[in-house]
């Protein structure tokens, strides 16, 4: 009840009931009035087109077609309801195939279902409908059995979900019987999603079953459901083509009547009746945008300064006010220089580090007194000098190497192409410095390893791989955003390892973010500490152990080391937060 | 050190050819199963209808003698078992037995009313895809992130209301249009090429209605994912990061649909030929049930049946060329 009160709220669900009422008024009224009328014959006035006195015209009888059109819902609504209820208890029966019968006998069971369900509802329902003859009986059969597949594999879903429990397990063990099993502990707790599915299958079986009259395989004369009206009307189709559609139309309304109001139960109990949809829904964000600020006062900047930003904040809208995820940050980073920035998860350092690439994405806003990467302000070049400049001196390594490479492209490609794209190499060419360069990452047998796809390569050679992707050119910076987290210790080293080479013999800076402030002071020359959007302390690598900061203290005191008291609770970031309070 | 890494890579590539193998061997092996199923079951349908099939065919009023004579002839007085290995024999080696009406060879009236229906519904496939590849990836970049809702909307509600016509009301509402009101192209039977115009629209503008949600919904998704930010690290131009990282990863899910609405397809030519008069297997089917003409009712379900098992055998090898990883390792 209160499901339904809820899916009345939303304009879906009332839309949906307010059709399905009418439609179910009309099945139900409009026999009762106008059932006589609809069946007088008027031979003055045969197959006659719309007029004032035949809306819809009249057929080859002279009968008032939009009468019958109405009277005819509800033979069409009986029938479509009776073949769903066919569908769904043959189904339910199939799909319980391994309860009631045990694994032996349900298995072929369950099999056959699977191929059944392979093939489209109207060819199983011809094939039904030539077993079981041309009559509303033998339609209602065909159709319903030509459903049931489909709900038979719903029900084993659904079964196979709930089957584990203990309640079904008590109950069997206690020697209740098979069908008493599935009508009183697993129908009960599989009845939601079978009647909202059943409910938008309805919809599905009204059109089936009007495709069925209309080739004659259905309803047969004297009765006639909106199918057969229509097989009557497309005869005529020259001198009145709405006796046709008109029933037609009636046809869809009644669907998407029954399908709406499944569809936007299943919204409302949160039943998953379509994966991609809500996948996407899930997986679709807030907006972004990006708003380039009025020039400021150009800061002045030394040679030597690869990157050098003055002010960034990094703002998204929120349910009341903006949120700042980065509230005014101001660092640089020196040629040849790794510098880290460490924080908390939420403390803003891949906003930082994403705001730094150009990456930030709708909804969030980046503003800025000044993003200086090699000498050009970023936030006013022209876009496509952006896109070389990048391109060409700026490299990413993100957080999780198994989502981040595209898993339909063979690992070459996508190495070869940023040399294609900003060298103008040829395809041919950038394979092979593809191969060169995941050789420099230390991946054996780079030439066979090109041709492979991301799932052949483990999580860290995929991490060299991205490390190796950013040297396809020359990179100036590298921004490793998290790049170890999602290895094991030893991957994590060598991933270090390599960032520390590069940095050797490529002279390229490397801006690394991490969470893990004994991984940072192992590797950086300089750190940024983070917390809440704010730099906090900056200080050198040798400096760390030294920190003022109450918080850069908390960092350190958070990671356990061989003397740590394992009877003690671990320390966490929370004491961190009360120590900066106290220490305030 | 060299040989022993060497030898796992070796090893590595084995087993990736080792799982090719076993996904080919597996989907074979369902594919002949799923034609057994077929093939019995249309076998078993002459002997599920009630009563004397052949009784039923030639009606209440054919002679007796007649029908014993026509029992005879198509076999059905022997053993079960036998009418089966019959049947089998007869299947693999392309005689499908003999229409109980026009006397002729079904596997003859199969290869003259195929092609008509095969190539209508590979045309309205051709089409739907070419609808519904490029509106669902248009839809979608410009909708991303809540952008340009009112387009959304319109776009989300005529997809709709399109995907929930059946295909028979649109072949009628067609021949309305453009055969009889006004006049501009065949509204029956099929001469020349623009008599395939009406039945092709009726057939592929639902299904394209349908896979243009599912291809934006899914290029929605995979704007999202990491690979797309790593391709918009990378620099590249809009259009090839759609084109390379977002459209081969969204057609997974759209192909899988797609296959789908093909072989539902393949059943929607049935009642769109009935409105055409089409001189094709679906008016074939539709006329041998009325007339109770059951081996060519076999025959034609058959062949039906068939063409749906290979189209759903073609999608998924397309499926494993495109995506190995989801489709091959899961077998």
């Amino acid at each position: 009840m209160r499901t339904f009160r809820l899916m009345l709220r939303t304009p879906l669900g009332a839309t949906a009931f307010a059709l399905l009422a009418l439609v179910i008024a009309t099945a139900i009224l409009a026999p009762v009035f106008w059932s006589d009328q609809a069946a007088v014959t008027n031979t003055g006035d045969l197959l006659a087109p719309p007029s004032a006195e035949h809306w819809i015209g009249t057929d080859n009888l002279g009968r008032d077609l939009l009468l019958r059109t109405l009277v005819a819902t509800q033979l069409s609504i009986v029938l479509a309801v009776l073949a769903t209820a066919v569908a769904v208890g043959v189904g339910l029966l199939l799909g319980a195939a391994p309860l009631l019968l045990g694994p032996v006998l349900g298995r072929p069971v369950t099999w056959l279902t699977g191929i059944a369900v392979a093939f489209p509802g109207l060819l199983l329902a011809l094939f039904f409908a030539a077993i079981f003859g041309s009559s509303s009986g033998a339609a209602v059969m065909a159709i319903g059995l030509a459903g049931a597949p489909s709900f038979a594999r719903l029900c084993q879903n659904l079964i196979a979900g709930i089957e584990a429990r203990d309640f079904i397990s008590a109950a069997r063990v206690g020697g209740v019987g098979r069908f008493r099993v599935l009508v009183r502990h697993v129908l009960p707790n599989i009845g939601e999603p079978l009647i909202v599915n059943a409910t938008i299958g309805a919809g599905g079986v009204l059109l089936a079953f009007a495709g069925l009259s209309f080739l004659g395989l259905g309803v047969q004369p004297p009765d006639y459901d909106w199918g057969r009206l229509m097989m009557d009307g497309v005869r005529g189709i020259y001198t009145n083509p709405v006796a046709a559609l008109a029933p037609g139309a009636a046809v869809v309304i009644a669907g998407l009547a029954f399908n709406l109001v499944g569809e936007s139960a299943a919204r409302t109990l949160g039943i998953a009746d379509d994966a991609i949809v809500t996948s996407a829904l899930r997986r679709r964000s807030l907006r972004r945008r990006q708003v380039i600020q009025p020039e400021a006062p150009a800061p002045t900047s030394d040679d030597g300064l690869i990157l050098d930003v003055q002010d960034l904040r990094v703002t998204f809208p929120g349910a009341t006010a903006p949120v700042e995820a980065v509230r005014g940050v101001s660092f640089s980073v020196r040629e040849g220089e790794i510098v880290g920035i460490v924080g908390a998860s939420g403390s803003g350092k891949s906003m930082t580090a994403l705001a730094v690439a150009q990456l930030v994405s709708d909804p969030g806003q980046v503003d800025a007194s000044s993003i200086r990467f090699l000498g050009t302000e970023l936030r006013t070049a022209p876009k496509e000098k952006l896109r070389r400049l990048l391109g060409t001196s700026l490299a990413m390594v993100f957080q999780d190497p198994m989502s981040s490479f595209n898993p339909t492209m063979r690992m070459g490609d996508q190495l070869a192409e940023v040399a294609t794209e900003h060298a103008g190499l040829s395809r041919r060419e950038a394979r092979g410095l593809a191969a060169d360069r995941l050789a420099a990452v230390r991946i054996t047998h780079p030439a066979r390893r090109v041709r492979q796809y991301p799932y052949e390569f483990s999580g860290g050679m995929r991490q060299r791989a991205m490390i190796g992707m950013g040297l396809m050119l020359t990179p100036r910076l590298i921004i490793a955003d998290e790049p170890t987290t999602a290895l094991d210790v030893t991957v994590q080293s060598q991933v270090l390892e390599l960032l520390r080479a590069i940095r050797d013999e490529e002279g390229a800076s490397v801006l690394f973010i991490s969470h893990d402030i004994s991984v940072v002071a192992e590797l950086c020359d300089r750190v940024l500490v983070m917390n809440n959007g704010e730099i906090v302390e900056e200080l050198s690598a040798r400096e760390l152990s030294s920190a003022q900061h109450p918080y850069t203290r908390a960092l350190l005191a958070a990671v356990p080391h061989m003397d740590t008291d394992l009877t003690r609770p671990l320390a966490t970031l929370k004491e961190a937060g009360d120590a900066e309070g106290s220490a305030r | 050190m060299t040989t022993v890494t060497t030898r796992m890579a070796e090893d590595a590539t084995r087993i990736s050819d080792h799982r090719w193998l076993r996904f080919i061997l597996r989907r074979s092996g369902r594919l002949l199963v799923s034609l057994w199923v077929l093939i019995t079951a249309s076998f078993l349908m002459i002997h599920l209808v009630p009563g004397d099939p052949v009784r039923s065919a030639l009606g209440p009023t054919a002679p007796a003698a007649v029908v014993a004579a026509r029992r005879e002839s198509l076999g059905l007085n022997n053993p079960l078992w036998e009418q089966y290995l019959h049947y089998l024999q007869g299947v693999l080696t392309g005689d499908l037995g003999v229409s109980i009406g026009s006397q002729l060879p079904v596997a003859q009236t199969i290869a003259q009313r195929l092609p008509p229906t095969a190539l209508l519904a590979v045309l309205a496939f051709v089409l739907a895809v070419l609808i519904a590849i490029p509106v669902g990836v248009a839809v979608a970049i410009a909708t991303q992130r809540g952008r340009a809702r009112g387009l959304e909307l319109g776009f989300s509600s005529s997809s709709v209301l399109l995907g929930s016509i059946p295909e028979f009301l649109l072949a009628v509402a067609l021949v309305a249009v453009f055969g009889v009101q006004l006049g501009w192209l065949p509204v029956a039977g099929q001469q020349g090429p623009s008599s395939y115009i009406l039945p092709v629209l009726a057939l592929a503008l639902g299904p394209a209605a349908v896979l243009s949600r599912i291809v934006r919904l899914e290029v929605l998704a995979v704007i999202e994912t990491d690979f797309v930010r790593t391709a918009q690290s990378k620099r590249l131009r809009t259009w090839k990061i759609n084109l390379r990282h977002v459209l081969p990863n969204a057609i997974t899910a759209t192909l899988t649909l797609g296959g789908l609405l093909l072989s539902s397809m393949v059943a929607g030519t049935v009642l769109v030929e009935t409105v055409f008069a089409w001189p094709g297997l679906g008016s074939t089917i539709v006329g041998s049930i009325q007339t109770k003409d059951y081996p060519l009712v076999q025959g034609t379900v058959l062949v039906y049946g068939i063409g749906v098992l290979v189209v759903n055998t073609a999608v998924d090898a397309v499926l494993a060329v495109l995506n190995p990883q989801s489709t091959v390792a899961e077998g």
